[in-house]
């Protein structure tokens, strides 16, 4: 129990930003019109692509001679960035087509 | 300074990303909401490359080349990729991206723990051990929930592009079950006891299998539904990166589009009338012999010539035309809108009902439709199409199966039964494009093909269309 209660006040910060961003996650596409639902997935893909910030944390701090994680860590900036910059071109792509004929 | 100037970024970038999926989910706004993301993305990307410190050493990063490299290789293959893509495959893509994304936060994982467990064996006491738990335990945590991610994601798109066949066993449920309980007791045990290495490529492995037999069995109508929900998944994964850094942009990324991909996974479902429970676990394939469902052909059908299909719509007043999957396989989307512009030039009303899961993912119609420039106010969702077959002379329905089955509102026993389906039976007259008497994703067989008002005109959608486009307009 002491456990548990010393990791959340230790923690606090994160477990505040948890728990409001899984509100604003929710409230903010609430209303979503399902002509939207593709490309509000294929954006949201996108958006997780932040995970690539992490790779490059990871490839950035790795010893120039522990050639695993360079190896590892080089794979996951390219994947990443597949992610983040894919994600982004297609949903534009998708988005484009519906504002031509505004 | 300088790290301070990061923290701004960091900011700046997590405000757009909750304004960019905002923005996004409002037509007007939706290109440049994902604009806007794009940009705090860019930032957040440059400002960790230049102006990221270790929180302890305050060291710098290195291996300049190495980033720079990988960023432009992926940006370049991305780019091309999400260039040259058809749109018929655009959830194929959009799932491909998933996965790339949930193998990074994998490698992220195993990168990481490698470098702990070095420092572990070479000196590492019991304090220093208790003192990483809770990070080794996130490790675990994004190690099983990426990899899932990942080879879900490739499952599903092996799914939509045809190269996987659906596949299942008895017990395959209980069976993922115990993989998953086994993975995560595995990652316990590693919490306990870090310098059991090898446990984390057990977990690897498991999580990986897990993620292919989760979605193997599931029937690829539902394959939107799987997509968005390893989509949330692999936010999650993102988030888990957040805790590992304490880096707030990773964290309010991921846990956002966590919660955004999850209520958008159930309001698909809800699109369809049924529960994730469901989707997941009581997959179409599975039970294909259960209830009336696969009864042989019923009756008879009547099939109609281009030319007479073509005379009666060229002189109906309203026509409504119902777009399916056939359509996007067909590529048959420009020539649609062709026939719909010739059809107006005869004073004939022509707009278009779309189910909310037409195709192969929700909205899918609509992105094909817009591609062939047709008006986005000619574009009826299933309610409003609903109020209008009543007064519609003929519906004309493009390679469109189980959207359209009476079944899923007459037959309890049918396994669409409750799905809200668009009601062309009310339409006067009722023409049916298929390729085939073949039936629909959910493998059921349509009564409405055997209904007197309707009539089958066989062949490839996009064929059809212009041949119909060449009838009308002699007529």
């Amino acid at each position: 129990m002491d456990n548990i209660l010393n990791f959340i006040s230790a923690n606090q910060q994160i477990i505040y930003i948890v728990i409001l961003m899984i509100f604003v996650g929710i409230e903010v596409i609430g209303r979503v019109p399902s002509v939207l639902h593709t490309p509000l997935m294929s954006g949201a893909n996108a958006i997780h692509g932040v995970v690539i910030i992490g790779a490059i944390i990871v490839m950035g701090k790795a010893e120039t001679d522990n050639y695993l994680a360079l190896g590892l860590g080089f794979l996951a900036v390219i994947l990443g960035t597949l992610n983040v910059v894919g994600g982004f071109v297609v949903t534009d792509r998708m988005l484009e087509m519906f504002k031509k004929k505004n | 300074m300088e790290f301070n100037i990061l923290t701004l970024c960091y900011l700046i970038a997590s405000v757009t990303f909750i304004l960019g999926l905002k923005m996004l989910s409002n037509p007007a706004s939706a290109r440049k909401g994902n604009l806007v993301a794009a940009f705090g993305m860019g930032l957040a990307i440059f400002g960790t490359i230049f102006l990221y410190r270790d929180i302890e050493s305050g060291e710098r990063l290195h291996n300049y080349g190495w980033i720079f490299g990988g960023l432009l290789i992926g940006a370049i293959v991305g780019t091309l990729a999400a260039k040259k893509v058809k749109m018929t495959a655009m959830p194929e893509m959009v799932s491909l991206f998933n996965g790339m994304g949930g193998a990074c936060a994998a490698l992220i994982s195993l990168v990481e723990f490698n470098h702990l467990s070095k420092e572990i064996s070479s000196g590492g006491n019991n304090e220093f051990i208790a003192a990483h738990q809770s990070t080794i335990l996130i490790i675990a945590l994004g190690l099983i929930i990426g990899s899932i991610s990942f080879s879900g994601s490739m499952i599903a798109w092996g799914k939509l592009n045809g190269k996987v066949k659906d596949f299942s066993f008895t017990g395959q449920n209980i069976l993922n079950l115990i993989l998953l309980a086994i993975a995560l007791s595995a990652g316990v045990w590693l919490v306990v006891d870090p310098v059991q290495g090898y446990l984390l490529y057990i977990i690897l492995a498991l999580s990986l299998l897990y993620g292919i037999l989760f979605v193997m069995p599931i029937g690829g109508a539902d394959m939107p539904v799987v997509i968005s929900l390893l989509n949330s998944f692999t936010g999650v994964a993102a988030a888990f990166g957040g805790f590992l850094y304490d880096n707030k942009v990773m964290l309010t990324g991921g846990i956002l589009v966590g919660a955004a991909g999850t209520l958008l996974t159930i309001l698909m479902c809800k699109a369809m009338n049924r529960s994730l429970l469901n989707v997941l676990v009581g997959s179409f394939g599975g039970n294909k012999s259960g209830g009336g469902a696969a009864a042989g052909p019923q009756g008879a059908y009547k099939e109609i010539s281009v030319s007479d299909a073509a005379m009666v719509m060229a002189y109906a007043n309203k026509v409504i035309i119902v777009p399916g999957y056939g359509l996007a396989v067909a590529q048959a989307q420009h020539v649609c809108h062709e026939l719909e512009k010739i059809l107006n030039e005869k004073g004939v009303e022509v707009v278009y009902a779309i189910h909310p899961v037409a195709g192969r993912m929700p909205g899918h119609m609509n992105v094909l439709l817009a591609e062939a420039d047709v008006a986005y106010e000619k574009l009826e969702e299933m309610e409003q199409a609903n109020e209008q077959f009543k007064t519609t002379d003929v519906v004309l329905i493009l390679g469109a199966n189980d959207v359209v089955n009476p079944a899923a509102k007459t037959d309890p026993s049918s396994p669409i039964y409750g799905m809200p389906i668009l009601e062309v039976e009310q339409a006067k007259t009722v023409i049916v494009n298929k390729r085939s008497m073949k039936p629909g994703y959910a493998g059921i067989e349509n009564d409405l093909f055997f209904q007197p008002k309707t009539s089958m005109l066989f062949g490839d959608a996009k064929k059809v269309l212009q041949e119909l486009c060449a009838e009308v307009k002699i007529i």
